[in-house]
């Protein structure tokens, strides 16, 4: 940190002034600016101060890698460069990061998944790459509308996953969680999800802090690992699995290695909190009914819940902002009165609900739906026509919507 | 999260879980922690140097970051450190208590297996406690993650007092954990031994 401090008040060869990270997102004025969602990722990182990112830039699902290209040529990143597929993008990402840079990329869909086999290796090597996902539709036939399954396997790999709602919870995120993921007792990658094509297409009301102020560099130092050694774990453990093989200790170490990479996002916690302002944001959890949602489904909930409301029917929101750490203990305190536990997802598995079902107590309380997924539009009136049906009130039938 | 779990020394399981996968939480700046409990980081001083004068083999583990002077500030801990160790062997009773300094120079796993006697290594440390027979012991200048699975494969396979002189945020796999350590915590430490001499009592000289 104290490396980090000592650039304080200097300027980058942009003429941006490194500065607090927390008077930066907390106190520094903010500009309305009316931008898509790939934008406001360009503008996110023209003030992150990455060194390097790494990109496949598949333009029609997000033009975030594409809008970043520029940043280079302007002269905002250290460096930039395109894999030949996404796994090649995504073990470029990890040798920046090995040899300590501060990295930056995004992918979605069947990009993500090509890419699987990096992300443990990432949390693993505890390092702090932060990657965007656009969601979108991962099975065939392929679809670049949104669709969250792909966030289910991310889930597990022992990076931290947030879910953003909207382009400005996506700004703000994105330097937020280069201040979470690096710090020592974390350092951990960080996927930071959208809902693709709603909020990397669409314009919205984005408030930006200043451009000529920027994050502090990453301090490769504080780094709870060294830098990439050879002889040393997980690089020995990869390249000597023979070794491993015969010897009972390592699968020990393994083990602990593992239990200590899911200790790492156990310590996110603490950070998260301070600097998203909780895991979950709530609203009216006094009602009988509260509707548990991420993304997206958290904006179409809200206008479900608008709707009810006219029709005098109360619900309350849980919005679930990061999936890792997951906000188990929070939810069972928003959810404690709740009669019924609505959770809208755009995916086919509902892993949202199973997640939460988990969680809490009397789970039979959870209704998980409705869902779309596959690219469909998740209309309000189809979430307010679950509530009714689980409280017994008659609601008009929509099979029929369009025809 | 509430929770009753204390980070004790073991053998503790197979497998133990990580302290921090058990509700264990990190103290915060001018904080330390004892068995999981955050408390001041003089109270955590103080332990420590209660462990170290009531054991039969007190053992300061300083890993790479102290072991090279790689910078000033890194030169200057390593003084602090054989100051710490140089001090304990005073005020111990060396008649049953025998103070070690045993490097962990670095991390590579070492095969078929380490020289107990002059190193320990994270993949392994058990090792190196059983065959020194090491009842309390403390880390310092080991890189975090590094540290953490030591720190839990000791509390997995061993009856050790683990103590952790971090220089970051502090390790709850220990059982007493210092954070944002300094040559000058590092002496303060030294300084409660010195303080604590006489007024701790030794292990019993036939204990096992």
């Amino acid at each position: 940190m104290a490396a980090q401090a000592s650039f304080i008040g200097q300027k980058n060869k942009k003429e941006q002034v490194y500065t607090d990270p927390w008077h930066m997102m907390n106190e520094a004025p903010r500009t309305p600016s009316f931008f898509t969602g790939s934008e406001v990722i360009k503008e996110a990182v023209r003030r992150a101060s990455c060194d390097i990112m790494v990109a496949y830039p598949i333009t029609p699902q997000s033009e975030a890698a594409a809008l970043c290209g520029e940043l280079f040529a302007e002269g905002y990143i250290g460096d930039y460069f395109r894999g030949e597929s996404e796994f090649a993008v995504m073990s470029q990402c990890a040798g920046a990061a090995f040899g300590g840079a501060r990295v930056f990329t995004t992918t979605a869909g069947p990009g993500t998944m090509r890419a699987m086999e990096n992300f443990p290796m990432w949390a693993g090597a505890r390092l702090p790459i932060q990657m965007i996902v656009t969601c979108r539709g991962i099975n065939s036939p392929l679809s670049i509308q949104p669709d969250t399954l792909e966030i289910s396997y991310l889930m597990q790999t022992g990076m931290l996953v947030w879910h953003a709602e909207t382009a400005q919870d996506f700004y703000d995120w994105i330097l937020k969680g280069y201040m979470v993921s690096e710090e020592p007792d974390v350092h951990l990658p960080l996927a930071l999800c959208c809902d693709g094509f709603f909020v990397t297409h669409t314009k919205d009301m984005v408030d930006l802090t200043p451009v000529d102020m920027c994050l502090p560099p990453y301090d490769p130092y504080r780094s709870p690992v060294p830098c990439m050694d050879m002889e040393c774990p997980p690089v020995r453990m990869m390249r000597d699995p023979f070794v491993m093989k015969s010897n009972y200790i390592s699968y020990a170490t393994h083990a602990s290695w593992q239990q200590e990479v899911w200790a790492a996002v156990e310590r996110s916690r603490k950070h998260t909190i301070r600097w998203m302002d909780g895991l979950i944001d709530t609203e009216n959890t006094d009602a009988d009914v509260i509707v548990v949602a991420s993304g997206t489904a958290v904006s179409q909930s809200r206008e479900a819940i608008a709707m009810l409301e006219e029709e005098g029917i109360h619900v309350g929101l849980v919005k679930v902002k990061t999936l890792r750490p997951w906000p188990g203990e929070e939810i069972r305190e928003a959810t404690k009165h709740a009669k019924h536990i609505i959770v809208p997802e755009f995916n086919v598995i509902g892993w949202l609900a199973r997640e939460v079902s988990a969680t809490i107590s009397n789970n039979e309380r959870i209704h998980a739906g409705p869902h779309v997924c596959g690219g469909m539009t998740m209309p309000p009136e189809i979430i307010a026509a679950e509530i009714k049906t689980v409280l017994g009130v008659k609601a008009p039938s929509l099979a029929g919507r369009g025809g | 999260m509430t929770t009753s779990y204390r980070v004790m020394p073991g053998p503790e399981h197979f497998l133990p879980p990580s302290a921090a996968s058990m509700g264990i939480r990190l103290p915060d700046p001018g904080q330390g922690h004892i068995h999981g409990s955050i408390v001041s980081e003089e109270e955590a001083l103080e332990e420590a140097a209660r462990q170290f004068l009531s054991a039969k083999v007190p053992t300061i583990f300083p890993g790479p970051l102290v072991l090279w002077a790689w910078n000033d500030k890194a030169a200057k801990k390593a003084k602090a450190i054989r100051h710490l160790y140089e001090t304990i062997k005073e005020c111990v009773d060396s008649s049953c208590q025998h103070a070690m300094l045993i490097p962990m120079p670095d991390y590579r796993p070492k095969y078929p297996k380490i020289n107990p006697e002059i190193e320990i290594n994270p993949n392994h440390p058990n090792l190196t406690i059983w065959h020194n027979k090491i009842d309390a012991c403390m880390f310092v200048g080991v890189h975090c993650h590094q540290a953490n699975l030591s720190l839990k494969i000791i509390r997995g396979g061993t009856n050790c007092y683990t103590i952790a002189m971090c220089a970051q945020a502090g390790h709850e796999d220990a059982m007493v954990s210092v954070r944002d350590a300094t040559a000058d915590k590092i002496i303060k430490l030294a300084d409660w031994v010195k303080k604590l001499k006489g007024s701790v009592a030794p292990p019993a000289k036939n204990s096992a």
